[in-house]
């Protein structure tokens, strides 16, 4: 049950993300060329709900729906490891055109060549963690 | 685009898709879970026996499992979006970026989902295209690793927490795409 409520997720995400076109190449582009609002909206939206629905559920003290109580990632302040692999996210986020979620969707939407940008993210994860003590955090 | 096709088969708007990802979110953090879609790249090499190599892919693999079924459930929703509820997958949009990408080269801009000259099969033939794509993904696995986080976790999840590193990493993500756009593609797509 709980397995199928994670995929379940997975899927809307992936329908929404595909139809909202957020998960195109294109409308990265336009987003970086500040050429229309649209992807701005999407993330714009999606923040002014989530901001009042985590707020709601941080201060109202509400359990999860297994009787957990709800603990969020509190990121510790720093700058270097935020900035540095922000840039650099965001070098391949408008080169792929595609973030983490949208390559997983365009692959199942049968874009192939997706699966090689998803090598390349594997390779550049475990780059990380194996260089991870070297860098700045 | 026919006009008196259902809504739901032509572009989903943003204020349905932005609020739409905020109750997605919602829903995982309800599940005791958070929402983010670059940590199963590091649950990925765990599985792949990163471990041997680096410390930092050792540990409970089985508490993450849950985002590889997110993972599974993205698939399948790209899958069913493509084929079930896509009878027009071309992208329009505005004017001004397809008249941009068609000087680079990009002749696909308004017609396609993707740039068939990047993601096509006729590309492939290209080792630059192959080069291009594993560049790409590559800073996207190590930017968000290193960074903790990707659109998802940190403009949407971090954000939504006030969280002020997730703001830095999020100014991060926009000079990095702005300078691939406005600085690197005219030198790596010059005609």
């Amino acid at each position: 049950m709980k397995n199928s409520i994670f995929i379940l997720l997975g899927g809307l995400l992936g329908v929404v993300l595909y139809k909202s076109e957020a998960a195109s190449w294109f409308r990265i582009q336009e987003m970086f060329r500040f050429d229309s609002f649209h992807m701005y909206g999407i993330i714009g939206s999606a923040l002014v709900l989530g901001i009042i629905l985590v707020q709601w559920i941080k201060r109202s003290g509400t359990k999860s729906l297994y009787g957990e109580s709800i603990l969020l990632p509190e990121h510790k302040i720093s700058f270097a490891r935020y900035m540095y692999g922000g840039i650099l996210f965001g070098l391949g986020w408008a080169l792929a055109g595609a973030c983490p979620g949208p390559i997983y969707i365009l692959i199942g939407a049968g874009e192939w060549s997706m699966a090689i940008v998803l090598v390349g993210a594997l390779i550049g994860a475990f780059a990380h963690g194996v260089w991870s003590k070297k860098l700045p955090y | 685009m026919s006009k008196t096709k259902p809504m739901f088969l032509q572009t989903w708007p943003w204020y349905v898709s932005g609020p739409a990802i905020a109750l997605i979110m919602a829903a995982l953090i309800l599940m005791g879970k958070r929402f983010g879609m670059s940590s199963n790249l590091d649950t990925l090499c765990s599985l792949g026996g990163a471990g041997k190599f680096s410390d930092h892919f050792k540990g409970d693999t089985k508490s993450s499992n849950w985002n590889l079924l997110v993972v599974l459930g993205s698939v399948l929703g790209g899958f069913i979006a493509a084929n079930l509820l896509s009878p027009n997958a071309a992208v329009e949009v505005s004017t001004n970026t397809v008249e941009s990408l068609r000087q680079l080269g990009f002749e696909s801009a308004g017609t396609a989902y993707l740039p068939t000259e990047l993601f096509g099969w006729e590309a492939l033939a290209s080792p630059k295209t192959w080069g291009i794509l594993l560049i790409a993904g590559f800073l996207v696995g190590f930017g968000t690793r290193y960074a903790g986080g990707c659109t998802s976790g940190h403009a949407i999840s971090g954000l939504s927490n006030l969280q002020l590193p997730s703001l830095i990493a999020v100014i991060g993500f926009f000079i990095g795409g702005l300078l691939m756009v406005h600085l690197f593609f005219p030198l790596i797509f010059a005609p």
